[in-house]
C-alpha cells in the first residue's frame, strides 16, 4: 500500500455494465465466467444433471472404464463416477462459497474496527491477525483439525479461520487510505457520526476489493478442500467430493486409471475458471490491488 | 540497519510467542482433556492417568505454560503418544527431506520463471505475450497434487521410468534425485507462473526508466537490456515473494509428500493428525512456524539491505 492518501485507485466502483463489458472482452475472463457458470450450474442442478445416484453401490461393475453406459466409468464399489463427480461439485462449491462469504464478513467487520476504531485495538488486532498469518496455512489447518475432528463442519471452521487475517488487514489497509482522505475530513467537520461514516462511506468503498480477494481466493479453497479430502481430513466418504474421488482413484491407480484421471479433470477446470474470473475481474474493477500466494 | 533489523527481529519473536501461547489456548478451547482426545475410545482411566502424568497435565495451569516455554526453548518439544520418541527428533529426521524437495521445487521454477517472464518481456505486446499470460495463470492455479497424481500416472505406473514412492535410499545421491524430481515438478508448476507473472511486471515496470533508455540509446540489442538491466530490478520483488510464498509451498508439499508416500514434514503430520497424536501434531507446526518466521525475518533483513528504501519506510 502506498503511503499517498490517494482514495481513488480504491475508492471508486466503476458502473457496473462497463465492468462486465470489460470481463467479457478479455478472452481469459470470459473463459473463466463460462466455466464459473457451468460449475455453478453443475452444483445446482446435480440431481437432475446425475445419470445415476452417487452413493449407489453396484459391485459386480466395479472399476469399469468408460463406457456408454458410465461416461467416466465407476469406482472400485461400482458408483457411477461421472455422477460422484457432478455432485463433488455441489461439495466443493458450497463449501467454499460458505466458507469464504462467512470469512469475508468477519473480515470486513474486523479490518473496519481496526482500520476506523481506537488505536490501541488496532495494534491488538494486528498483532492477532499478523501472528495468525505467521502460521504457516497448512499447519494452522492442521493444527485445528486435530483438535475438533475432521469432518465437513470443520473444513468450513478451518478455511474461515485461515482467510480472516488475509481479509481483515485488507480491509484494515483500505480503510487506513480511505480515513485520511479529504472526503472522510469533510464529512467529520460537518459532524457525522462514526457509525454513519463507517456504514454509509467506508463500507460500500471497501467492498469491491474485498470481492476481488475473495473470488481469487476460492480456487484455493476448493484445493484445500480437495487436498485434505483426499488425505481424509476433510469431507468424510460415501459424500462424494473430488479430494476423496481422487484418492479412490488413487488406492486402485494400477487397476483403472480411468477414475483418477476422471477426478482430477473438474478440479483443475474449476481452479483454472475462478482463478481466471478473478483474474478478469481484478482487470475490470481495480488493476492496482496486489494478490499475494497463498 | 541495525535499528530495522532490531525491531524485525523483535517483531517475529512476540509473533512467536503469541502463535505458541495460541497453540496452547487450543487444546483447552475444545471440550475433553487432550489425554482422552489422544486416547480415543481406547482410553481406560489408567492409561488416561499414565498419559495425563507423562504430559504434565495435572500440574496447575500457570505452571503448565511455565513448562511448555521452557522446554520448548531448550528444544524439547515433548514425546510420541504411541512410540514414545521425542518429536524433536522425529522432525529432525525428515525435515532435510522436506527442505530438499522445496530446494529443487524452486530450483527449477526460478529458472523456468525468469526465462518465461524474460521471454513475455522481449516479445511484449504479441501473441506469444498472451499466450504466456494465460499459460501462467493457468499454471498458478493447477492444484498441485492432482499434477502429482497425474505424472505419478504417466512417468511412475505407465512408463517405468521414476520411482512412484520413498524418498529414495539413505546416501545415495542417485535414487535420491530420482526420487525427488516428480515431486518437485508437481509444487514448482504453480511457482513458474508467479514467478513469470512477477518476473514481467516488475521489468516492464522499469522498461522506461531512464538508465533503460541510455542503454538503448547506446545500440545494446534488446535481449541483452532485458537479461543484464531490466531483470536485476527483478530481484527484490521475487525474494519478497519466495519468503512469502514458503508457506503455500509448504501446503503443496503435505499433500504431494502423500502422494509419493515421500517421507517428510507433510507425511508425518498427517498421518499424526489421522492418529491424533497430538505432541507430533503441535511440534511440527511450533517447527514450521518458527522456521517460517525465520525465512520471512531474514528476507525481509535481505530486502532492506538491498533496497534502502525499505529501511525508512520502516523508521517513519
Amino acid at each position: 500500500m502506498s503511503s499517498v492518501a490517494d482514495p481513488a485507485p480504491v475508492a471508486r466502483a466503476p458502473r457496473s455494465a462497463g465492468a462486465l463489458w470489460h470481463l467479457l472482452r478479455d478472452p481469459m475472463g470470459a473463459m473463466g465466467l463460462v466455466l464459473v457458470l457451468a460449475f455453478l450450474a453443475m452444483a445446482l442442478f446435480a440431481p437432475w444433471l446425475a445419470p445415476y445416484d452417487p452413493l449407489k453401490l453396484d459391485v459386480m461393475n466395479k472399476l469399469q472404464p468408460p463406457s456408454l453406459s458410465h461416461w467416466a466409468g465407476t469406482d472400485q464399489l461400482g458408483r457411477d463416477t461421472l455422477s460422484r463427480l457432478i455432485w463433488g461439485a455441489r461439495t466443493a462449491l458450497g463449501i467454499a462459497l460458505t466458507a469464504t462469504g462467512i470469512a469475508g464478513a468477519i473480515g470486513l467487520v474486523l479490518g473496519l474496527i481496526a482500520g476506523y476504531g481506537p488505536r490501541w485495538l488496532d495494534a491488538v488486532l494486528v498483532l492477532i491477525l499478523d501472528s495468525l498469518s505467521s502460521l504457516p496455512m497448512i499447519m494452522f489447518a492442521l493444527a485445528v483439525i486435530t483438535v475438533v475432528g475432521p469432518g465437513t463442519g470443520t473444513l468450513i471452521l478451518v478455511i474461515v479461520l485461515v482467510s480472516i487475517p488475509g481479509y481483515a488487514r485488507l480491509i484494515r489497509a483500505q480503510t487506513l487510505t480511505l480515513a485520511a482522505s479529504d472526503f472522510i475530513l469533510a464529512e467529520r467537520t460537518m459532524g457525522a457520526s462514526a457509525p454513519r461514516i463507517l456504514f454509509r462511506h467506508l463500507l460500500p468503498n471497501v467492498v469491491g476489493p474485498l470481492v476481488i480477494v475473495l473470488s481469487m481466493d476460492i480456487p484455493v479453497v476448493i484445493m484445500l478442500e480437495a487436498g485434505l479430502s483426499y488425505l481424509n481430513l476433510g469431507v468424510k466418504p460415501p459424500t462424494p467430493s473430488w479430494g476423496n474421488i481422487l484418492y479412490d482413484g488413487y488406492t486402485s491407480l494400477r487397476q483403472q486409471p480411468s477414475l483418477v484421471i476422471a477426478a482430477g479433470i473438474p478440479l483443475i477446470l474449476a481452479t483454472i475458471g475462478f482463478t481466471f474470473l478473478g483474474e478478469g475481474l481484478r482487470d475490470a474493477l481495480d488493476p492496482k490491488l496486489q494478490v499475494r500466494p497463498r | 540497519m541495525l535499528n530495522y533489523a532490531i525491531k524485525r527481529i523483535g517483531l517475529a519473536a512476540l509473533i512467536l510467542i503469541t502463535v505458541m501461547l495460541a497453540m496452547y489456548a487450543m487444546v483447552f478451547l475444545v471440550p475433553g482433556d487432550p489425554a482422552s482426545l489422544a486416547l480415543g475410545p481406547r482410553a481406560t482411566p489408567e492409561l488416561k492417568a499414565q498419559l495425563i502424568e507423562r504430559m504434565g497435565l495435572d500440574q496447575p495451569i500457570h505452571v503448565q505454560v511455565a513448562n511448555f516455554f521452557s522446554n520448548a526453548l531448550r528444544g524439547d518439544l515433548g514425546y510420541d503418544v504411541w512410540s514414545k520418541r521425542p518429536v524433536l527428533e522425529q522432525i529432525l529426521e525428515v525435515f532435510p527431506n522436506t527442505l530438499f524437495l522445496g530446494a529443487m521445487a524452486l530450483g527449477w521454477a526460478l529458472v523456468c520463471g525468469i526465462a518465461l517472464g524474460c521471454l513475455a518481456v522481449v516479445w511484449r505486446g504479441t501473441a506469444i505475450d498472451t499466450v504466456l499470460g494465460i499459460l501462467s495463470v493457468s499454471m498458478i492455479s493447477v492444484p498441485s497434487f492432482v499434477i502429482a497424481l497425474y505424472s505419478l500416472l504417466i512417468f511412475s505406473v505407465w512408463l517405468g521410468w521414476l520411482p512412484a514412492i520413498g524418498a529414495g535410499e539413505p546416501g545415495d545421491w542417485g535414487s535420491q534425485l530420482r526420487a525427488v524430481i516428480l515431486p518437485a515438478f508437481a509444487i514448482g508448476i504453480t511457482w513458474v507462473g508467479y514467478l513469470a507473472r512477477l518476473v514481467r511486471a516488475s521489468m516492464l515496470e522499469v522498461m522506461g526508466a531512464n538508465h533503460i533508455r541510455t542503454a538503448r540509446a547506446f545500440g545494446l540489442p534488446e535481449s541483452r537490456i532485458v537479461t543484464r538491466y531490466a531483470l536485476r530490478l527483478a530481484i527484490i520483488p521475487t525474494i519478497a515473494i519466495l519468503a512469502v510464498g514458503f508457506g503455500s509451498i509448504l501446503s503443496s508439499a503435505v499433500f504431494v509428500e502423500t502422494v509419493f508416500s515421500r517421507p517428510g514434514i507433510g507425511t508425518l503430520i498427517t498421518s499424526a493428525v489421522a492418529k491424533r497424536n497430538y505432541p507430533v501434531v503441535m511440534g511440527t507446526v511450533l517447527f514450521m512456524t518458527a522456521f517460517y518466521l525465520l525465512v520471512v525475518t531474514a528476507a525481509d533483513l535481505l530486502i532492506a539491505r538491498l533496497d534502502p528504501r525499505v529501511r525508512d519506510v520502516f523508521r517513519g
